[in-house]
């Protein structure tokens, strides 16, 4: 295989990757569907009702964090939203950056906060939300915001608010199904008197316990992929990778974390708001939501031949 | 049974003619969409030329060669009807542009303008936007070309005579520009 080196070949190859997790993801999950539905049927598929149940409880809890994506996250970090007069700068920043990359213009909005962070949600590009910190503002140079920017706009240009609720639906329903199969066998379900497989149940069991974390983590994958994924389609608007390095770079160093963030909504901003929070080991590198700061300067440095 | 398979391997090569011609005239109008979003932009340039001419002008006394130069530019960016014509005019228009704010340098009444310095202001935004959507034309440029030269498209572009587009270009001129000035 050839050496990987431009950003065109990042953005093919973390897309490729995306679908390769995705793909496998499928099918786990209706393995994991299968084996606990046999578990309640003791040999016989049936649970199938329980799974529809779980998917549809699943897929409303997600359509609303879906539908109202940027409602719910701007409201929960306070966030206003500004016009062009507020901050030309990085107005015209955000409009010139979305002329390059096709996006109508999204509602700009400032936490004030002197943390140094960004994010972007909104269900698609055309209900889409851009949010800073005011300390991003005030201690990024303009092509780190540039670089910060493209990031966001990719996020939103590759819909990713709309892939994670796919992954989150799918992470729910096999949470939710755990659940009900796990409260069946404590408090005894209708099967009981039924003589069946044993072999089934011990694997229904293991299934119910194991599924929700490996889930869990192919999601966090996901999320990890992706970022990759904006950073190198990113640097495809302002063909200038070293901004969007040292952005990240400045932002990892600043270690005042950002209060108005929490674990729900860590996913969604530049870099992981909780600082002193990401683990460098290997294990429990696999529970952060964005790689590494090291890994995606590296990346980002690979793709300096590009201009 | 042969025959049902045959009918199958018709149906599916008729549908895959029909999404492959038809993602070729999206990515087309892509680009002709594209176009028009410079097009905006150059428009709001040269809107902006008559203002900046009429505020240096009373200052600017002994280079009025300056001023009809950057005028020329304009005239020939409105009347371009294509993108080879536009991206010729634009630079001409940019490189008129340099020469004349190098010689407002000269004037620190004029420098201290608050109107010359908005048109200062936005002609520099502008002149970003206009690089803004000439890269996204020729990010689209890019993708029809793509198609058009890579097989099976290419086959349907050939067929349906499809065109590929000529990217935006810098002209030679301001990359020699660039050279002279460090």
């Amino acid at each position: 295989m050839t050496k990987i080196n431009t950003a065109w070949d990042h953005v093919s190859q973390n897309l490729f990757k995306t679908w390769v997790i995705m793909f496998f993801f499928s099918i786990f999950a209706v393995a994991v569907i299968y084996a606990i539905s046999m578990g309640f049927g003791r040999g016989e598929i049936g649970g199938l009702g329980l799974t529809g149940m779980a998917l549809i409880m699943a897929g409303v809890m997600n359509f609303v964090s879906y539908f109202w994506s940027d409602k719910i996250v701007l409201g929960i970090s306070g966030a206003k939203l500004i016009e062009k007069k507020d901050n030309p700068e990085i107005y015209r920043l955000v409009e010139n950056l979305c002329i390059a990359a096709g996006l109508p213009l999204p509602k700009i909005y400032i936490i004030n906060d002197t943390a140094t962070n960004a994010f972007a949600t909104g269900r698609d590009p055309k209900h889409a939300a851009i949010a800073f910190t005011s300390g991003i503002l005030q201690k990024l140079n303009k092509q780190e915001l540039e670089g910060v920017v493209a990031h966001e706009l990719s996020h939103v240009g590759n819909r990713d608010t709309l892939l994670m609720s796919v992954v989150s639906v799918l992470v729910g329903t096999i949470a939710l199904l755990s659940d009900f199969f796990m409260r069946s066998m404590l408090f005894g379900g209708r099967n009981r008197e039924s003589k069946g497989n044993t072999v089934m149940l011990v694997v229904a069991i293991a299934a119910a316990i194991l599924a929700p974390i490996v889930a869990t983590l192919i999601q966090l994958a996901v999320s990890r992929r992706r970022e990759l994924l904006a950073d190198a389609s990113g640097v495809l608007l302002t063909r200038y990778p070293e901004g969007l390095a040292s952005a990240l770079l400045k932002i990892s160093a600043d270690k005042e974390p950002l209060e108005v963030a929490n674990r729900g909504t860590a996913h969604l901003y530049i870099c992981n708001p909780l600082k002193g929070q990401e683990a460098k080991a290997w294990l429990a590198g696999l529970f952060n939501t964005h790689p590494p700061i090291e890994v995606r300067v590296k990346a980002l440095r690979e793709m300096e031949g590009l201009t | 049974m042969i025959t049902y398979i045959i009918i199958g391997i018709v149906v599916l090569l008729a549908f895959w003619l029909l999404a492959t011609y038809n993602g070729l005239v999206t990515l087309r109008n892509r680009v002709r969409e594209a176009w028009s979003q410079i097009d905006v932009q150059l428009k709001r340039r040269s809107s902006l030329i008559p203002n900046l001419v009429e505020a240096v002008k009373g200052y600017v006394k002994h280079e009025k060669g300056v001023l009809e130069e950057v005028t020329k530019a304009r005239t020939s960016l409105m009347d371009a009807k294509n993108p080879h014509d536009a991206a010729a005019a634009d630079n001409m228009l940019t490189g008129a542009l340099k020469s004349l704010f190098a010689v407002a340098e000269n004037y620190p009444q004029l420098r201290a303008s608050e109107n010359f310095k908005a048109l200062q202001d936005e002609l520099s935004d502008t002149e970003t936007k206009v690089a803004a959507s000439r890269q996204f034309y020729n990010t689209n440029v890019l993708d029809l070309n793509n198609s058009l030269e890579t097989v099976p498209s290419a086959w349907i572009g050939q067929m349906f005579s499809f065109k590929k587009e000529e990217f935006f270009k810098a002209s030679e001129e301001e990359k020699a520009d660039i050279k002279v000035n460090f």
